[in-house]
């Protein structure tokens, strides 16, 4: 098991979809397999959509906040 | 299961009964069902027709978050979509005989943003510059809500290998010119060189 703390944050707030979503991959693409990712977001469909890109690609969501309509999702690279 | 079939499943596998064998079978054949399922990868074909701001849209984000799920995208663009692969664009979008079009003011106070004016065929089709104007404004409230410029979005397609086809046709039709169109295009190809990419796509959209 590999550790939660993120070792790559993704500042995506103010973007709209499918923005968070095509940065989270970038950003995902560049990193080592089990590292994880913290992805800010602002955009309420992300909370679906991140969901849905982690089942569709493999990589695991490990956590995600809401904090008053700022949304954080720890991602981990598979 | 007819009675030489039997009789021969009997003797390939003496040592089970029927019941077993066709528990195994099974078992077998969802195993490498599941595992066909697990090494697909997805694809998807769109054909983009349309060349407004407000038609550009869909075919660009769902091949660009296609491609970021990990699938394999071709976009096939014909007509007026073609348009959307010039070097420079200038989309734009005309509120005219598009009678759900939201015309709201993309600055002003939150009321005055929320108000949907009704405006007369006549006018925006009488007033010189009028789509000009609805465009300016639809470019406005596009970058207020962080929405990615189409711009933006296609060359996040190109990076992301999605695949943009072009309609040699559409050219010839418009005495267009190659050259107008920015290079990446992956070929100038025909019906009959695209359906065979679309027929074997798990999904596909005509915009």
């Amino acid at each position: 098991m590999t550790t939660a703390t993120p070792t790559t944050t993704l500042d995506a707030r103010g973007l709209n979809c499918p923005l968070p979503i095509l940065r989270t991959r970038k950003a995902l693409t560049a990193m080592a397999s089990g590292e994880a990712l913290l992805v800010q977001s602002t955009d309420p469909g992300s909370v679906e959509d991140i969901k849905s890109f982690c089942s569709q690609t493999g990589n695991e969501l490990l956590s995600a906040l809401n904090d008053d309509g700022e949304f954080q999702f720890t991602i981990r690279k598979a | 299961m007819n009675a030489t079939a039997q009789q021969l499943s009997s003797q390939m596998t003496p040592e089970l009964d029927q019941t077993a064998f066709q528990k195994l079978f099974d078992q077998r054949f969802d195993e490498r069902m599941a595992q066909i399922e697990a090494d697909h990868i997805p694809s998807m074909s769109i054909i983009s027709t349309k060349g407004t701001l407000d038609m550009a849209y869909p075919p660009f984000i769902l091949a660009a978050t296609a491609a970021a799920l990990g699938w394999d995208v071709s976009v096939f663009f014909t007509f007026y979509g073609l348009t959307l692969l010039k070097k420079e664009l200038d989309l734009e979008i005309s509120p005219l005989g598009n009678p759900a079009m939201p015309m709201k003011m993309p600055v002003g106070p939150e009321w005055l943003q929320s108000i949907d004016m009704k405006i007369p065929n006549l006018v925006m089709a009488g007033i010189p510059g009028f789509e000009k104007m609805a465009t300016g404004m639809m470019k406005k409230s596009l970058d207020n809500k962080g929405v990615a410029s189409i711009e933006e979005l296609r060359s996040l397609c190109l990076e992301a290998d999605v695949k943009l086809v072009a309609c040699q046709m559409t050219v010839d039709l418009f005495n267009m010119d190659q050259e107008e169109f920015i290079p990446e295009i992956s070929g100038w190809i025909g019906a009959a060189s695209f359906l065979p990419t679309a027929q074997k796509s798990d999904v596909t959209l005509f915009v």
